[in-house]
């Protein structure tokens, strides 16, 4: 089946999942990443790749970090930077989705980046506006969030350097987590041997292992040896009915604690996408101490999705 | 006509080089046959401020109709530009758009007090206002070819003609 993320020529023209794209592709964005770290560090944080060019910011669905690692992205990028907030204004109006990337499109945006409830909302737009624009996935419903699976991905290399002997656990809400479902894919592309999942049965996906992964209901089970420790933000927000007695439960059970922590190799590292919910599934001491690479995730995100843009530009 | 000795060309550039450089001058080789070239130079006069290199693929004018080259290296200016004589180097000067971009890139670190452009081979067709203060040999080659530095495993520099 032909891939719709990739133009005719196999070129990146969307990104809208890691599930199903080459390796090379991958390693490339990751490769081009680690150049721009580089850029983000000098007194002018700027290149001109993106000169002339309009991104718009599509967010259907709040998230003031990710729109904003975007927008830092593009406009170092020298790209124009349009942010959209579209629960407050068109659709509001019922204007279908659509016809407002079609009104867009006609003040000539260059590239979307787009934020939705609904699983498979930046697929639509990614076929409606054609490869000549650029669609990237900021995260859809509980789908794919392919540019933090990429800056995940990159920092483990990072600390890691190779994939090869790794072992990985990704802790919490998989169940409402795109983010999990990103680096899962992008964690098997890589060639990573041992990925593993733990969490309570109600918020673990059904069939979950058909991705390639071991799942584990015990923490201390589930972290033993691990290389990477990957904490999930717990999404009460989206939980619908009783899929948990309490968060105090949870942080009982699956919050990373420096005892739990003990586990996992000691040179383990820890990661979060962020925000975090701090004594709900991660404790301050972990979150704050020697083991925590959190807060340079955040910078290479900004790395890694100037990566993405600048290859989907130049497709 | 064959293709001048690389080997000598670099003996050749030293001895231009040497009466120019102080122990302030830095020296910025173009990847990836502009850096060899550079290492080697850097080495030979003896320089001191530890040697740059710059990959120019972010500030290449082709971008928006080839593309992002695959495997994009990290540029390294690991000196202050501010102020500094900068000898900029790279193996084959043709169009002048790679030293353009080059020269971009040098800006966005600092404001140099000057920069000086050393290539082992100039092989004509300028397509902007751009010459080389130091040249090994000027060389003509076929429109459409390609002129390249090579280096072996034992480090010896040759260049080689490759059709595009």
């Amino acid at each position: 089946m032909h891939n719709p993320q990739l133009n005719a020529k196999g070129e990146l023209a969307h990104l809208l999942t890691l599930e199903g794209l080459p390796r090379e592709i991958i390693v490339n964005i990751l490769d081009t990443a680690a150049s721009f770290v580089g850029v983000t560090e000098r007194d002018v944080k700027k290149v001109p790749l993106l000169r002339g060019k309009s991104v718009f910011n599509l967010f259907f669905e709040n998230s003031t970090r990710t729109r904003t690692t975007f927008e830092i992205a593009a406009k170092r990028l020298s790209a124009d930077v349009i942010n959209l907030n579209i629960t407050t204004s068109s659709t509001q109006k019922g204007e279908t989705l659509l016809d407002t990337v079609d009104n867009l499109s006609a003040m000539h945006a260059d590239m979307f980046v787009v934020r939705h409830a609904q699983s498979g909302a930046p697929h639509m737009i990614a076929r409606h506006v054609g490869p000549e624009r650029h669609v990237i996935n900021a995260g859809d419903g509980r789908h794919a969030h392919p540019t933090q699976g990429l800056l995940d991905a990159y920092t483990i290399r990072h600390y890691k350097h190779d994939f090869g002997g790794l072992s990985v656990a990704i802790v919490g809400d998989i169940l409402h987590s795109r983010v999990a479902r990103s680096l899962i894919h992008v964690l098997n592309i890589l060639g990573t041997p041992d990925v593993r999942v733990i969490g309570p049965q109600t918020l673990m996906p059904a069939g979950v292992e058909s991705l390639g992964v071991r799942v584990c209901h015990d923490m201390r089970e589930g972290l033993a040896g691990v290389d990477v420790v990957v904490m999930l933000r717990l999404q009460s927000e989206r939980m619908r009915g009783p899929l948990l007695p309490s968060a105090q439960e949870f942080f009982k059970y699956y919050g990373l604690t420096p005892d739990k922590l003990a586990a996992a190799k000691p040179d383990a590292i820890v990661m979060h996408p962020g925000p975090m919910n701090r004594g709900i599934e991660i404790d301050s001491a972990v979150a704050d101490g020697p083991r925590s690479v959190i807060l340079p995730q955040v910078t290479f995100g900004i790395a890694v999705r100037m990566a993405v843009m600048s290859i989907l530009g130049g497709s | 006509m064959p293709l001048p000795d690389a080997e000598a060309l670099c003996a050749e550039l030293v001895k231009k080089l040497r009466p120019a450089v102080t122990p302030e001058t830095a020296m910025v080789g173009i990847h990836t046959g502009g850096a060899w070239l550079a290492e080697r130079l850097h080495r030979e006069l003896g320089l001191t401020v530890p040697l740059g290199r710059l990959d120019i693929s972010f500030y290449r004018d082709d971008y928006h109709k080839s593309g992002l080259h695959k495997s994009v290296k990290a540029s390294q200016i690991p000196f202050e530009v501010d102020g500094r004589r900068i000898l900029l180097v790279d193996d084959v000067l043709y169009t002048g758009r790679t030293v353009r971009a080059a020269m971009n890139e040098l800006f966005d670190y600092g404001r140099p007090e000057s920069i000086s452009l050393v290539v082992l081979v100039d092989r004509g067709e300028r397509q902007l206002p751009i010459c080389a203060q130091y040249c090994g040999a000027t060389h003509a080659v076929p429109k459409g070819a390609m002129l390249r530095l090579h280096r072996d495993d034992r480090g010896q520099l040759a260049l080689r003609l490759d059709n595009a």
